[in-house]
């Protein structure tokens, strides 16, 4: 039997962003009687015991951070909505905010009445305009029919939801990150501990979460952690760290497949059938020679690769569950954003690209990222001139192992996820760079002329 | 006289009760008179700064962090143009258009054209890659965008 959507449920009616039809699908009936008749302390150990763990990009059980609130604190405490939803590929988060707002909305109330939260920053990046003002109409219909303000239902609860615009910096993602630009700071990471949940924005108690995360409460809350637990991927037995991969997810494809789009499935389908089922295969007839797992910090599966262990079977038939990426030497299932690449392309291109990005996007506060992203760049682009040396992809490989918090030389993750696509590509595809180099191939560049400022 | 309108100072100073502190207010500000003004000179930012109880280098270090607010030298023009140059749309041909567009409208990639009606930019992942390629108008996501696509919006906002 076809999976059918639950957070995507909505998406494509008529109107799926306004309150009143949300309302007649049963919205906020949720929120209506956890405010009624359950305590916030419940509703957290629901959450814990769910199994939900955070869609942005770690992982982390999102009831367990919850649970890491100091007890009884006077307050304020804050939730942060990441909605800086910036990993290349990736833009679930943004499907739901333009499409079904609500039901991200009634997700932030009911994380707010759990972690006892008055106030929400919900901070979204600047590229997603038509997402801010679809949420800015959506909080103002709460307003107006008193379920946000004070006193809401006449439970004594109170609550505002802010909204907060980002200014095009990746950075922001990172959650100490976001807690400083909102601040009005620049967006340096903080050193952790502390953690946010006991020193986070305005040095207050602070619990940040990601969009999907949000709404998957809201289901959690309507349907039961029996509902959510039936879908995904059970712990490992043989690993007693891993906590599952329960739940929906929502898988965005991106790059050379037939039919772009975000699909919403139970966590654990293989890449190989979200391709080629749901995507509707590669494009041009051609076939997939690697792919980004969940985002491009991810690093690269080899198509090609054949699982050790698994007869017929390749890194294209991975699993998407929190552990299926770590299998093949990819830092984890990130943002579940799948990129595919043809068989026509060239890895020194597309590293090229990668290294593009995170030498721009490093903030530049620790300086084995800020210098390695760079350096990583340079020469990956003479690679592509066809200037490459022999030693440049040992350099290569040295300067991504040396940087991030893995190694312990930065303050937040971003170096080890540009790290990652370099170290991956190099092991997987050596071959391609190698003849690069020995070649002298030189790449198609375009000479854009770049106005100084 | 001051640079930033009574208009505007109101705008500012509306979104100070959502924070806990005043300097929280320093992104929206900038957004505002950027919006406005299609740069922040160096004056709005000691007058932000005013506003917000800041030393005026308190601003500008969070603005000149984001890369995105313009200095009173390189103003915006009417509308800006982002053309996505990250993976999803790299995999779908952003470096030809983004080539296309800076040839087509006669201006390098962070140029303004000579009427001001149209800056053009590359963008780092705008999260429109079902799309692929595509641009940003300001902030709002074009898809799918061709090079007789890039055409006709060109002539659109060469209309505004």
């Amino acid at each position: 039997m076809p999976y059918e959507p639950v957070l995507l449920a909505r998406v494509n009616k008529p109107d799926s962003h306004r309150l009143e039809g949300y309302r007649n699908d049963g919205g906020y009936t949720a929120f209506e009687l956890v405010l009624k008749d359950r305590k916030p302390e419940d509703i957290v150990t629901q959450v814990k015991d769910s199994g939900l763990r955070g869609r942005g990009g770690a992982g982390f059980p999102c009831g367990l951070k919850w649970t890491f609130l100091p007890k009884d604190h006077p307050g304020p405490i804050y939730l942060c909505v990441n909605a800086d939803e910036s990993e290349p590929c990736t833009y679930n988060n943004r499907i739901l905010m333009e499409k079904d707002p609500h039901q991200v909305l009634e997700g932030i109330m009911l994380a707010c009445y759990a972690i006892k939260s008055r106030t929400a920053y919900f901070y979204i990046r600047y590229e997603y305009g038509t997402a801010f003002r679809t949420l800015q109409s959506a909080i103002d219909e709460l307003y107006a029919a008193r379920l946000l303000g004070k006193n809401i239902l006449g439970t004594g609860f109170d609550l505002d939801i802010f909204l907060h615009r980002g200014a095009g910096a990746y950075i922001c993602g990172e959650e100490t990150g976001l807690i400083e630009s909102l601040e009005g700071k620049r967006a340096w990471p903080r050193i952790k501990p502390p953690f946010p949940a006991v020193e986070g924005a305005f040095r207050k108690p602070t619990i940040v979460n990601n969009v999907e995360t949000l709404a998957c409460v809201t289901h959690i809350l309507q349907r039961g952690n029996d509902w959510f637990k039936s879908l995904g991927v059970p712990p490992d037995p043989k690993n007693p760290r891993d906590a599952g991969s329960y739940g929906p997810k929502l898988y965005t494809l991106a790059g050379h497949v037939n039919e772009p789009k975000c699909v919403e499935l139970p966590m654990g389908v293989t890449i190989h059938e979200l391709v080629e089922r749901h995507g509707g295969g590669v494009w041009k007839g051609r076939k997939a020679k690697a792919v980004n797992p969940g985002g491009i910090s991810m690093g690269f599966v080899d198509c090609n690769a054949p699982l050790k262990g698994e007869d017929g079977k390749t890194e294209y038939d991975i699993p998407l569950d929190f552990n299926g990426p770590g299998k093949v030497g990819c830092l984890g299932l990130g943002t579940a954003a799948v990129t595919v690449i043809d068989d026509q392309t060239s890895m020194v291109d597309v590293l090229h690209n990668t290294c593009q990005f995170f030498s721009h996007e490093s903030c530049g506060q620790c300086t084995p990222c800020r210098e390695g992203t760079g350096w990583m760049l340079k020469i990956t682009d003479r690679i592509r001139r066809g200037q490459g040396r022999r030693e440049d992809l040992d350099i290569l490989v040295d300067v991504a192992d040396r940087i991030g918090i893995i190694p312990g030389t930065t303050i937040c993750g971003l170096a080890d996820g540009a790290g990652w696509p370099v170290k991956t590509a190099i092991r997987k595809f050596r071959h391609e760079f190698e003849d690069a180099i020995t070649t002298g191939r030189k790449s198609v560049i375009k000479s854009l002329p770049v106005a100084a400022h | 006289m001051p640079v930033l309108s009574d208009q505007i100072r109101e705008r500012i100073q509306g979104y100070i009760p959502r924070y806990p502190s005043k300097q929280a207010v320093t992104l929206p500000a900038l957004h505002i008179v950027h919006d406005e003004l299609r740069c922040v000179p160096t004056e709005a930012v000691r007058e932000i700064a005013e506003l917000l109880d800041l030393a005026p280098a308190e601003v500008h270090d969070a603005m000149s962090f984001y890369e995105f607010f313009r200095g009173k030298d390189d103003k915006l023009g009417t509308t800006r143009l982002w053309v996505c140059r990250t993976l999803a749309c790299a995999l779908r041909g952003a470096d030809d258009l983004l080539e296309h567009c800076s040839k087509k409208l006669g201006v390098p990639v962070g140029g303004t054209t000579a009427d001001g009606k149209i800056t053009l930019e590359f963008a780092e992942c705008i999260g429109a890659c079902e799309g692929a390629p595509a641009v940003l108008v300001n902030d709002e996501h074009v898809m799918n965008v061709t090079p007789d696509r890039a055409d006709e919006l060109i002539e659109q906002l060469r209309a505004k």
